[in-house]
């Protein structure tokens, strides 16, 4: 046998008094490293199949599980590090290409965590929001600039299409076969009951999920999965997917193995082929290729639906904002390089895209400038971590914010980054149907639910301690915040001061 | 009345009910301990084939046949509960071979035992229904 270079990164430490050799690790284990062993009468493992899902830490009745990192070190050496070593083993081994999943863990700046809210004191009161009204709901849409009468002189009060919002917080962009029929189950509920929306990715929408149409963005990306009249009627809004985060540049590539019986159905592609999109939309190569997209579909739904065209944030980001804006797109959605995926290309997610901080605020000042920041709502996403990201976003000029691996976390994922194996252990990224159980809808949806309702109390204290009642004031009002450790050119691409200033 | 319901769409059959059940009449308050290099006795057992799983523990029945079969009056309906008198039952079996769903087992003291929804032990509560992990056990009225 060949030797693997690679050490096992994770050690299983099973605590011998607490562990009642139930076996539950070993039937929750989809990668197969727990096992009862007859000859030692207890438990052991292997180590090597470890990727720390923590699932069978979650579920040890006794707690006697714990996964710590390996501590087997190379020679250390500041320029080579570990990881980057076995990365190199990696591709020695096997020839392909690094693929990793969910956002970009490289230790770049958070600016989120570089800028500080404000609050009231003496001079302005602050609201206490479980004592008055406070409004977290917005509208995301084209915002008329003018108020026009009719020939008799009554207000045209026709509006273009729009969605609303209870908070502004959206699930955003996960295919049907990316992750599973139950994790779709569970957002679209939670989105039904919180009065927002979820998104169904590229991957079509499943016919069991049509009686949550209201609360749906359905999305065209450049595979065209499972697109068809019905389905872009059954959604509140349409999303054109031109890039996503964590790969921007780059299409997507759902494995045969997971195209089973109803991801075929609903994709509308053979069973068992693998499902590539484009990276490119084949009929998109300007902005004028970008508007008749954008009205074939509004044709196609009657003028009903708002049409919001999403991208990766990358260099030139506020410029193809503007030329988006110009294109008929009702909203424009940006994300981040921090984003999630199902897979990516390790060098991509890691390399490729910028924050979603700088992309929003460069976003906001453009169309702002260009006097047409009307014309369309901006939703971010790409590790919108908290709800104080959320206020941070709102005040740097977002009208929502799409969220998804935090929603995943709610569900139970535990970031262990292995989504491109088809074995979630938490039922998530996968389709396996006796792993897909593990993830029980009426749970899923609950802590969904319980998430975005604590999230939304967290708003309403922090506009409350702003002196703020409605959302509606504190968008773009980044006199809210100040930046903290940041350099002048930082501070002048988010337009805040710095603290103190 | 409120009664143990498993929905069998979401039996992962990890089987730590039946741990949990061993546990909660074990009178002990540690797991570990209760369950350490100990036998196995749940009131509560999964059932699978493939990949098909459900836990099954006594139904309560309104009818009991597990009660009309009794010998000697160990078993009797309290409450809407099925409850047996271990001081009265003479351990002979009558009722395992009389219960329709098998949930009536011989306890290792040589009398029958069987679910008593926790009534009977510290709990109160089924701590099968506390610790499945994805719901499927769930304790309601129906």
């Amino acid at each position: 046998m060949p030797l693997n270079y690679i050490f096992p990164e994770f050690e299983v430490v099973r605590n011998a008094d607490q562990c009642v050799a139930c076996r539950a690790c070993e039937r929750q284990c989809a990668n197969e490293v727990h096992h009862y062993s007859e000859e030692y009468g207890r438990m052991i493992a292997d180590n090597s199949k470890c990727v720390d899902c923590q699932r069978c830490v979650t579920i040890c009745p006794t707690h006697a599980l714990k996964i710590v990192k390996s501590d087997n070190t190379f020679r250390e050496n500041g320029n080579w590090s570990a990881q980057t070593i076995k990365e190199i083993y990696r591709q020695a081994d096997s020839g392909g290409a690094l693929l990793s999943s969910m956002g970009n863990p490289q230790n770049y700046p958070v600016y989120w965590d570089k800028i500080l809210i404000n609050a009231s004191q003496v001079t302005n009161p602050s609201i206490d929001p479980l004592r008055e009204p406070m409004e977290t709901r917005v509208f995301l849409g084209k915002k008329p600039s003018t108020i026009t009468r009719d020939e008799n002189g009554e207000l045209v009060t026709k509006r273009p299409p729009r969605l609303e919002l209870s908070v502004p917080i959206m699930f955003s962009a996960m295919s049907y076969g990316s992750i599973s029929y139950n994790a779709h189950a569970s957002l679209a509920r939670a989105a039904k009951e919180l009065g927002i929306y979820y998104n169904t990715g590229e991957g079509g929408l499943h016919e069991d999920f049509y009686c949550y149409g209201p609360n749906t963005i359905v999305q065209v990306a450049s595979g065209r999965f499972g697109v068809h009249k019905d389905y872009l009627n059954a959604g509140a809004g349409i999303e054109i997917k031109i890039g996503q985060g964590a790969k921007p540049g780059i299409g997507g590539h759902l494995p045969g193995k997971k195209v089973n019986e109803d991801v075929s159905h609903t994709r509308m592609i053979p069973m068992g082929s693998d499902a590539i999109s484009p990276a490119p939309h084949h009929d998109i190569y300007s902005i004028e290729d970008l508007r008749q997209l954008i009205y074939s579909l509004k044709e196609a739904t009657a003028y009903q639906k708002p049409v919001i065209v999403k991208i990766a944030a990358v260099h030139n980001v506020a410029a193809i904002a503007s030329g988006i804006a110009r294109s008929g797109a009702d909203i424009i959605a940006i994300d981040g390089y921090r984003g999630g995926t199902g897979a990516a290309p390790t060098r991509i997610r890691d390399n490729v895209g910028i924050p979603i901080e700088l992309a929003l605020a460069a976003v906001d000042a453009r169309l702002r400038e260009e006097g047409i920041r009307n014309e369309v709502s901006i939703v971010v996403g790409g590790s919108i971590r908290s709800s104080a990201d959320v206020v941070k976003a709102i005040a740097l000029g977002a009208d929502a914010c799409y969220i998804a691996s935090s929603a995943l976390m709610a569900l139970g994922c535990h970031l262990c980054r292995s989504c491109q194996e088809g074995k979630c252990n938490w039922g998530i990224a996968t389709q396996r149907p006796d792993l897909v159980k593990r993830l029980n809808p009426n749970v899923g949806s609950k802590r969904l639910v319980n998430l975005i309702t604590a999230w939304r109390h967290e708003i309403m204290e922090m506009m409350g301690g702003m002196g703020i009642n409605s959302i509606e004031v504190l968008k773009g009002n980044r006199m809210m915040l100040r930046g903290i450790g940041l350099n002048e050119k930082e501070l002048e691409i988010l337009g805040i001061k710095h603290a103190g200033e | 009345m409120k009664r143990i319901y498993v929905n069998e769409d979401w039996c992962l059959g990890c089987h730590l009910c039946e741990y949990y059940c061993t546990f909660a009449n074990s009178g002990l308050e540690s797991m570990a301990y209760a369950l350490k290099g100990k036998p196995l006795s749940p009131r509560i057992q999964v059932e699978e084939e493939g990949e098909i799983h459900f836990a099954v523990s006594c139904r309560h029945c309104d009818n009991p046949v597990c009660v009309k079969s009794c010998i000697t009056g160990a078993l009797s309906v309290e409450d809407n509960v099925i409850h047996c008198d271990t001081n009265k039952c003479v351990g002979c079996y009558t009722c395992i071979m009389a219960c329709p769903y098998g949930c009536i087992m011989p306890a290792t003291s040589g009398v029958i035992q069987k679910c008593e929804l926790c009534t009977n032990n510290a709990h109160q509560k089924p701590l099968c229904v506390q610790g499945c992990p994805n719901e499927a056990i769930v304790f309601e009225e129906r």
